[in-house]
C-alpha cells in the first residue's frame, strides 16, 4: 500500500466516495418509495400478486452493465448521466422489495389483523399503524440484501466512466498499481457494512418489541 | 410381544429419560403408553425401533433381542406411524403408502396394488390416490399415515400420539375406525398418548408412567379406574373414575328391562294418552325401532315428528352399566330406553334399577 | 442498434456475434458447474449435520459487499504476471465468478435441507430408510426448488459478472459493450447490452422450466416465504417473522 499515494489523493477519494453514496442510497430511498404501495397492492389483490412478482423477477434479470447502457435509449440520457445509474438502481432495488413488502404483509397474523379491524381502525390506519410497523422486520431484512448490493453495482459503473468509487479500480487497472484498488474494496466494503449496520438501527429503533438479535 | 428387560437411558448431562423400565407387550394386543410430558413415554417407543438407543438394558422383539439387529432392517419389521403423520410431501398418497412394500423389493405394480386396497381398508376414497398431501386434511393425512405403515403388513406397530394432532370430532372418529382395524388385523401394538381418556378407550392394556421414566403401573383400563396403584395414578386416571369405571361393566342381563307401551307417529291423542305412562310415552318407528318421547297432553290431533323429546340416549342389553344408567338419567321419562342389536326396543330400566344391579355384584365382571 | 444486429458482417467470424455467445455461455456454464460442485455438497453437508451454520449467516452478506469489478481487476492484476497466456485473465475471471455463485448455491440448498419436514425425516428412518436412502429419497427431493433457485440466481450473478469481465480482456458479449464504449459505438454498446439481457432471461426461463419439470408438485404449493425475486432466501434471522409463531 502506498499511504503517500493515498494522501494526495484523499480530496479526490472524498469526491468519489461522495457520490458512491449519493449513487447508492438514493435509489435505496427511492425504491423503498415505490415498493411500499406496490407491494401492498400484490399484497392485497392475489391476481396482481404474480404479474408484479414475475415482472420484478424479469428487471431484476437484465445484468447491471446492460441496464446502465439500455436506459439512456429509454431517458434520453447522456451515457455519461449519473441519472442512469440511479434509475437502475432503484429498478432493481423496487424489483426486490415489492416482493418482499407484499410478503412481509401477508407475514402479519390474521389475528392481528382482525383486532385491529375490530377496535375500529380503518383499512388506511391498520395499514400504517398496524401491518407496516409488524412488517418492519422483513422488509428491513430485504432493504439490507438490497443496499449491500447496491454499493457493489454503483462500482460497475466505472467501466462507462461515471466517477465514483469504482474509478479507483479502473484507475488502478491502468497503471497497474494495487493501492487504489485497495482502497477502493476497503470503502466499498466499509460502506456496505455501514449502511447495513444502519438499517440494522433502524429496524430496532422501528420494533422495539422484538427481542434484540445479534446481527449477521 | 414386545418385552422391555431393564431399560434405561439417561443423557450425558445427567437427565434420566427412562429409568429401569420392564414392561412387556402381548403379541395381537394394544398396550398404550401414557402419562405426563417428560415421563419418557416418546423415548420409550423410539427405542423399540432403535432411533434412540438404550444405555442399559435390553428390549426383545419375539423373544430376539433388538440390539444384535441391523437398526434398519428391524425398523422394516415394524409400523411406525408419528403425530404429524411425516408423509413425504413430494409423493403422492399411493406412493406414500406404497413406500414400504417397495423398500422391502416388492414390484411396483404389486406395490401399488397393495396401496389402493389399504387406502380402502382406512377409509381413503380411491380418487385420493394420485394427490399430493398438502391437498388433503390432517384427519386424512393421518389415514394415510397408518395405511403407510401397515403396507408391509408389519406384525408391529409402534404409534406416537396418533390422533392428538387433529380436532376432537374426528379424532374420536379415528379412535373408533382404529379400534375396528385393529380388531381385524390383531397386531402388537404399543402406542403413546398423553390423553388418559384416549388410553382407556383404545387400549387392551395401560401402563401409566411417571415423570423420571419410572412405571407408576400396568393395568387394564378397568383396573386402573377401579384400583389405581398410588395418589399419582388415581390422580392421574382423573375425576369420575367411579361412574366411568361402568363404561367397564358389562350390563349383560344383570338389570331387569321392563316393559313399555309404545305408540308410532301419527296415533292420535287419545291413544297416546290411554298408552303414557306418568306423562310421558314412548314413540318408537314400523320396526319398533325407538323414536323419542312425546307428552300426550301436548298433543291435539294426531301425534307428530314435532312432538318428540329426542334428549334420552339408549343403551343396549349387551352395552355396558355406563350406558345404561346414561339412558335412564337422560331420558325426560327417567326410564331409559334399552334395545338389542338391531335397535329395536326390548324395554325400559330406571336409574334406581341399574345402581340396585351394581349395588348387588361385588366384584363386577369386566367387559373385556 | 437494429443496424448493428442486423449487420451479416457482425454474425461471423472470430469476433462475430456467435462466437461471442459461446464463449460468454462457455464461460458461464464452466463457473455454474464448478461453484454447484463445492457449494451443493457442502449445503447438504451443512443443512443435514447443523455443522459450520456460522458460515452461511455472514458469507452470503459478505461476498454481496464485495465489489466485483474491484475483485476482477485486484486478481488479473495478481495472477497475470506467473500466467502469461489467456490464462492470465480467463483464471481470475473464473475466480471471481465462483466466488459470487457459491454464496445463492450453498445458502438455498442448506435452507432447502434445513426446511424439509422433520416428522418426513423421522418417519422415513423410522421405516427403516438408511441415511444415503434418507439424502436421496426424501432430503434432496425435497430440498430441491429452493437449491434450484438458489442455482439460478447464481447463474444470473455469473451472466451479469461475466460480461464485466470483458474489461479485464475476457470474451463474451461484454466486448460489445467494452469495445463499443472504446470505439465511441454507441449502437455497437446497445446491441450488446440488448443480446446479453436477452442471454440471461432465457437461461433465467429455461432454468424455471427446468425446475417445474423436476419438482414434484407436492412440493411447489409450499412457496417458502421471504425469498427475493432472484430466488435467494434472504440471509437473516429476522427472515423469520418474528411475529408469526
Amino acid at each position: 500500500m502506498n499511504f503517500e499515494w493515498l494522501g494526495r489523493q484523499f480530496d479526490n477519494i472524498v469526491f468519489l466516495l461522495g457520490w458512491h453514496v449519493l449513487l447508492a442510497v438514493t435509489p435505496l430511498i427511492l425504491g423503498l418509495l415505490i415498493a411500499l404501495p406496490l407491494g401492498w397492492w400484490a399484497h392485497r389483490s392475489r391476481r396482481i400478486y404474480p404479474f408484479l412478482v414475475g415482472v420484478a423477477g424479469l428487471l431484476y434479470t437484465v445484468p447491471s452493465l446492460a441496464l446502465f447502457v439500455l436506459l439512456p435509449v429509454i431517458l434520453g440520457t447522456k451515457i455519461l448521466d449519473p441519472l442512469n445509474i440511479v434509475a437502475a438502481l432503484t429498478i432493481y432495488t423496487v424489483a426486490l422489495l415489492v416482493r418482499v413488502v407484499a410478503d412481509a404483509l401477508d407475514s402479519v397474523p390474521q389475528d392481528t389483523v382482525q383486532a385491529a379491524k375490530a377496535m375500529g381502525y380503518r383499512a388506511y390506519q391498520s395499514l400504517l399503524k398496524v401491518e407496516l410497523p409488524v412488517g418492519v422486520p422483513v422488509i428491513s431484512a430485504g432493504l439490507r440484501v438490497a443496499a449491500v448490493s447496491n454499493v457493489s453495482l454503483v462500482s460497475v459503473a466505472a467501466l462507462l466512466g461515471i466517477p465514483q468509487l469504482g474509478s479507483l479500480f479502473t484507475q488502478g487497472f491502468q497503471l497497474r498499481f494495487f493501492t487504489p484498488i485497495i482502497a477502493g474494496i476497503v470503502l466499498c466494503v466499509v460502506l456496505a457494512m455501514i449502511l447495513d449496520g444502519l438499517i440494522i438501527l433502524l429496524n430496532r429503533w422501528l420494533t422495539p418489541w422484538t427481542p434484540k438479535v445479534v446481527a449477521s | 410381544m414386545i418385552r422391555f428387560e431393564s431399560i434405561t437411558k439417561a443423557y450425558p448431562d445427567g437427565t434420566v429419560a427412562v429409568n429401569g423400565l420392564d414392561l412387556e407387550a402381548p403379541t395381537g394386543k394394544l398396550t398404550i403408553l401414557v402419562g405426563p410430558s417428560g415421563c419418557g413415554k416418546t423415548t420409550s417407543l423410539r427405542m423399540i425401533n432403535r432411533l434412540i438407543e438404550p444405555t442399559s438394558g435390553t428390549i426383545y422383539l419375539d423373544d430376539q433381542p433388538t440390539s444384535g439387529m441391523d437398526a434398519a432392517l428391524l425398523r422394516r419389521r415394524i409400523g411406525y406411524v408419528i403425530q404429524h403423520a411425516g408423509l413425504f410431501p413430494h409423493r403422492t398418497i399411493v406412493d406414500n403408502i406404497a413406500t414400504m412394500p417397495l423398500l422391502l423389493g416388492e414390484s411396483r405394480q404389486k406395490a401399488r396394488h397393495r396401496a389402493l386396497e389399504l387406502m380402502e381398508r382406512v377409509g381413503l376414497p380411491e380418487t385420493f390416490a394420485n394427490r399430493y398431501p398438502w391437498q388433503l386434511s390432517g384427519g386424512q393425512q393421518q389415514r394415510v399415515g397408518v395405511a403407510r405403515a401397515l403396507a408391509s403388513d408389519p406384525a408391529f406397530m409402534l404409534m406416537d400420539e396418533p390422533f392428538s394432532a387433529v380436532d376432537p370430532v374426528v379424532r374420536a372418529q379415528l379412535q373408533e375406525e382404529f379400534l375396528r382395524l385393529q380388531r381385524e388385523i390383531g397386531k402388537t401394538i404399543i402406542m403413546v398418548t398423553h390423553d388418559i381418556d384416549e388410553a382407556l378407550k383404545l387400549g387392551d392394556q395401560v401402563a401409566v408412567m411417571r415423570v423420571g421414566g419410572k412405571l407408576a403401573q400396568m393395568a387394564t383400563p378397568s383396573e386402573l379406574l377401579t384400583s389405581p396403584a398410588d395418589e399419582f395414578v388415581a390422580d392421574f386416571v382423573g375425576r369420575d373414575r367411579g361412574y366411568r369405571s361402568l363404561g367397564f361393566t358389562a350390563a349383560a342381563g344383570s338389570v331387569a328391562v321392563g316393559e313399555e307401551w309404545t305408540v308410532q307417529l301419527g296415533a292420535s291423542a287419545a291413544e297416546a294418552q290411554a298408552k303414557a305412562t306418568g306423562a310421558w310415552v314412548l314413540v318408537v318407528d314400523a320396526g319398533r325401532r325407538p323414536l323419542g318421547w312425546a307428552q300426550p297432553e301436548q298433543v291435539h290431533g294426531e301425534l307428530r315428528k314435532e312432538h318428540l323429546n329426542l334428549s334420552g340416549t339408549s343403551a343396549q342389553a349387551s352395552g355396558t352399566m355406563r350406558q345404561l344408567l346414561d339412558a335412564a338419567l337422560s331420558s325426560p321419562s327417567r326410564r331409559g330406553v334399552v334395545v338389542n342389536e338391531h335397535g329395536e326396543l326390548l324395554g325400559t330400566v330406571t336409574a334406581t334399577d341399574v345402581v340396585k344391579a351394581i349395588e348387588a355384584e361385588p366384584h363386577l365382571e369386566t367387559a373385556r | 442498434m437494429i443496424n448493428y444486429l442486423f449487420d451479416p458482417a457482425h454474425w461471423s467470424g472470430a469476433d462475430g456475434i456467435p462466437t461471442l455467445i459461446g464463449e460468454h455461455l462457455i464461460y458461464s456454464l464452466i463457473a455454474l458447474a464448478i461453484a454447484a460442485v463445492i457449494a451443493v455438497p457442502l449445503g447438504i453437508y451443512i443443512g443435514v449435520t447443523g455443522k459450520g451454520v456460522f458460515m452461511i449467516a455472514g458469507l452470503a452478506n459478505a461476498l454481496r459487499a464485495l465489489p466485483s469489478v474491484g475483485l476482477l481487476i485486484l486478481l488479473v492484476l495478481l495472477i497475470s504476471p506467473a500466467f502469461p497466456s489467456k490464462m492470465g485473465y480467463i483464471l481470475p475471471s473464473l475466480i471471481v465468478l465462483v466466488l459470487l455463485a457459491v454464496p445463492p448455491i450453498l445458502t438455498n440448498t442448506y435452507a432447502g435441507v434445513r426446511a424439509v419436514d422433520a416428522a418426513a425425516v423421522d418417519a422415513a428412518r423410522g421405516m427403516g430408510f438408511r441415511t444415503m436412502k434418507i439424502l436421496t429419497d426424501v432430503q434432496l427431493p425435497c430440498s430441491l426448488p429452493l437449491m434450484l433457485s438458489g442455482v439460478r440466481s447464481a447463474l444470473l450473478q455469473i451472466i451479469s459478472t461475466a460480461t464485466i469481465a470483458a474489461y479485464i480482456s475476457l470474451g463474451g458479449l461484454g466486448r460489445l459493450l467494452i469495445d463499443g464504449k472504446a470505439q465511441n459505438d454507441y449502437s455497437q454498446m446497445v446491441a450488446g447490452a440488448v443480446l446479453v439481457a436477452l442471454l440471461a432471461l432465457f437461461f433465467d426461463q429455461l432454468l424455471a422450466f427446468i425446475t417445474r419439470r423436476v419438482v414434484s408438485p407436492g412440493l411447489t404449493r409450499r412457496t417458502v416465504k421471504a425469498t427475493l425475486p432472484s430466488g435467494e432466501v434472504i440471509p437473516s434471522e429476522t427472515a423469520k417473522t418474528p411475529t408469526a409463531v
